[in-house]
C-alpha cells in the first residue's frame, strides 16, 4: 500500500512539474546558452582577425600610431575579459562584457575610417580581404546578438509570466540580461555639424 | 478607483504602442516563397535567361546536392541589404540539414548606396571556401563588371560558376540519393523479423491452448486476451517503427530536397549565421 502511494506522489510531482514549465526552463536555458555561445565565438574570431589587420595597417600608415595602439589596447582588454556562465546571470559583469567589445568596435571603425585616407593600403589585396572578413565578422556578431536577444526573450517571458514565474523562483532561474543599445546617450543627442571652422 | 483608471490608461496606452510597433514591424519587405532556384522578382531577366539560369543551379544541385539560389528584387529598404539577406536565409532554410551548404546570391536593383545592392549569403558549412573574401572578390570581380554595363545575365552567370567552382572545392558529403530506399529495406527487415517472431507466439500459444482447454475454458479465455494484447502491442509496434523509418526516409529526400521541372523547390533545413559579403557595382 505504501508502495503505491510513493509511486502516485512520483507520477504527480512529474506532471506538476511538467505543467509549471520546469521542463520549458530546461530547454530555454539551454537555448539561450547555445546562442550565447555563438555571441562569444563570433567575438572572438573577430578579436583573431586583428593582429593580421593591424599589422597590414602599420605596413602602409606607420604614422597612425595612435589609432592602431587604441585599437591593439581595445583588443587586449576585451580578449583579457573573462567570460564565466556566470555573466550570463550577472547583469553587470554583462554590461562589462558589452562594453569592452563596444570599445573595441568603436576603435576598429575609427582604424577603418583612417585606411581610407591611404589609396595603396587600400588596393592591398590582403587588407581587402581582412576587410571583407571584418566586415562578415561584425554581420556574424550582430546576426548571434539578435539570435541571442529572442532567445533571452522566450526565456524570460516563462520566467516573468504567471505561473511559471513561481517555478522561476523555486528552482532559481532568474531573468537573464540582452544586449541593448550601447551608445543610447551618443544616438540621442544629435551631432553637431560645423562646416565654419 | 483613480489608480483603477490609471492602470487602464497605462495598458491601453501601450496597447497601442504595440499596435504601432506591429504596424512598423510590416514595413519590411516580405520574403517571397521559394519556388525555384532562380527568384527574378525585379524584372532583370527575361523567362529563357531565367531558365537557363535555373536549370544550371537545379542541375548542380542533383550533382552534388548543395543548393544554391539567386534572388532579384527591387529594393530592400528600409533594411540593409544584410539584415534582409539573413531573414530570406532564415526562411528559406536552404542547404542540406546538417551540412549546411546552402548559398543566395540577392541583388537588390533599386537600392540606395548605403544599403548596398549585392549580397552573398553563405551557409555555414560552405564557409571553409566560400570565405567572406572570397564572396567579396565573386560580387566586386566577377558580378560587378558585368552588372556596370547592364549585363545582368551574364554578372549572373559568371558569379554562379564562380561560386559553384568554390563550393566544389569544399569537400562536402555527396549527394544522398540513394539513402531513402536503403532506409525502407531496413524497416521491413524489422517488420519481417516481428511478424516471424509473431508466427512462433502463435504456434507457441495454439499448442498452449490444445492441452489446456479441455481442462479449464475461462482459463484459455483469459491467455486469448493476455494474447491479444501482446500481438496488439508487438502490431503497433511495428506499424509505429515502419512509420517513422518512412518518414525518415522522405525526409533524407527532403535533404537533397528538389524536383527538378516546374514542381516545388524547397530549402532542405541548413542554417546560416550572417557570414559573407555585401557588395555594389
Amino acid at each position: 500500500m505504501k508502495k503505491w502511494f510513493a509511486w502516485l506522489a512520483i507520477a504527480a510531482s512529474v506532471l506538476t512539474l511538467s505543467s509549471c514549465g520546469y521542463n520549458d526552463f530546461q530547454a530555454k536555458d539551454e537555448a539561450t546558452k547555445a546562442a550565447w555561445g555563438e555571441v562569444v565565438n563570433q567575438y572572438q574570431r573577430r578579436a583573431d582577425l586583428i593582429p593580421n589587420l593591424v599589422n597590414t595597417v602599420k605596413g602602409y600608415a606607420s604614422h597612425e600610431r595612435e589609432t592602431l595602439e587604441a585599437v591593439t589596447r581595445a583588443r587586449a582588454a576585451a580578449t583579457s575579459f573573462q567570460i564565466t556562465p556566470e555573466v550570463l546571470n550577472n547583469p553587470e559583469a554583462f554590461n562589462k562584457f558589452q562594453q569592452v567589445q563596444g570599445e573595441l568596435s568603436s576603435a576598429l571603425s575609427r582604424l577603418m575610417a583612417v585606411s581610407e585616407n591611404y589609396p595603396q593600403l587600400k588596393a592591398d589585396t590582403s587588407f581587402r580581404d581582412l576587410q571583407s572578413q571584418l566586415e562578415g565578422t561584425e554581420n556574424r556578431i550582430t546576426v548571434a546578438r539578435q539570435r541571442y536577444i529572442a532567445s533571452v526573450q522566450e526565456y524570460n517571458v516563462l520566467a516573468r509570466s504567471f505561473p511559471t514565474n513561481i517555478t522561476a523562483k523555486i528552482f532559481s532561474y532568474p531573468v537573464k540580461p540582452s544586449f541593448t543599445v550601447e551608445n543610447e546617450k551618443a544616438i540621442s543627442t544629435a551631432p553637431a555639424v560645423n562646416f565654419g571652422k | 478607483m483613480s489608480h483603477f483608471s490609471r492602470l487602464l490608461a497605462f495598458c491601453l496606452f501601450f496597447l497601442l504602442a504595440g499596435s504601432v510597433q506591429v504596424a512598423g514591424a510590416q514595413d519590411f519587405v516580405a520574403v517571397p516563397t521559394l519556388t525555384s532556384h532562380v527568384m527574378d522578382q525585379a524584372g532583370m531577366l527575361d523567362e529563357q535567361q531565367r531558365r537557363t539560369l535555373d536549370q544550371v543551379l537545379t542541375d548542380y544541385e542533383t550533382r552534388t546536392g548543395s543548393q544554391i539560389a539567386v534572388l532579384l528584387i527591387a529594393s530592400t529598404a528600409p533594411e540593409a541589404i544584410e539584415q534582409y539577406g539573413i531573414r530570406v536565409a532564415d526562411a528559406w532554410k536552404l542547404g542540406r540539414k546538417g551540412i549546411d551548404d546552402g548559398v543566395i546570391l540577392i541583388v537588390a536593383k533599386d537600392n540606395a548606396k548605403a544599403l548596398r545592392r549585392l549580397r552573398i549569403e553563405a551557409g555555414r558549412g560552405v564557409q571553409g571556401s566560400l570565405t567572406d573574401a572570397q564572396s567579396k572578390r565573386i560580387l566586386e570581380d566577377v558580378i560587378a563588371p558585368h552588372f556596370r554595363q547592364n549585363d545582368y545575365y551574364g554578372g549572373l552567370a559568371a558569379g554562379i560558376s564562380a561560386l559553384t567552382s568554390l563550393l566544389d572545392r569544399e569537400n562536402l558529403p555527396a549527394t544522398e540519393k540513394q539513402e531513402p530506399a536503403a532506409q525502407y529495406d531496413a524497416a521491413w527487415l524489422e517488420v519481417a523479423v516481428l511478424v516471424i517472431m509473431l508466427a512462433v507466439f502463435f504456434t507457441a500459444l495454439l499448442l498452449v491452448r490444445r492441452r489446456t482447454s479441455s481442462r479449464n475454458n475461462l482459463n484459455s479465455n483469459a491467455w486469448g486476451n493476455a494474447a491479444g494484447v501482446i500481438i496488439g502491442s508487438i502490431l503497433n509496434e511495428a506499424a509505429h517503427r515502419t512509420g517513422s523509418s518512412g518518414r525518415g526516409g522522405f525526409s533524407g529526400g527532403g535533404g537533397g530536397g528538389f524536383s527538378s521541372g516546374g514542381g516545388g523547390f524547397s530549402g532542405g533545413g541548413g542554417s546560416f549565421d550572417g557570414g559573407g559579403a555585401s557588395g555594389d557595382w
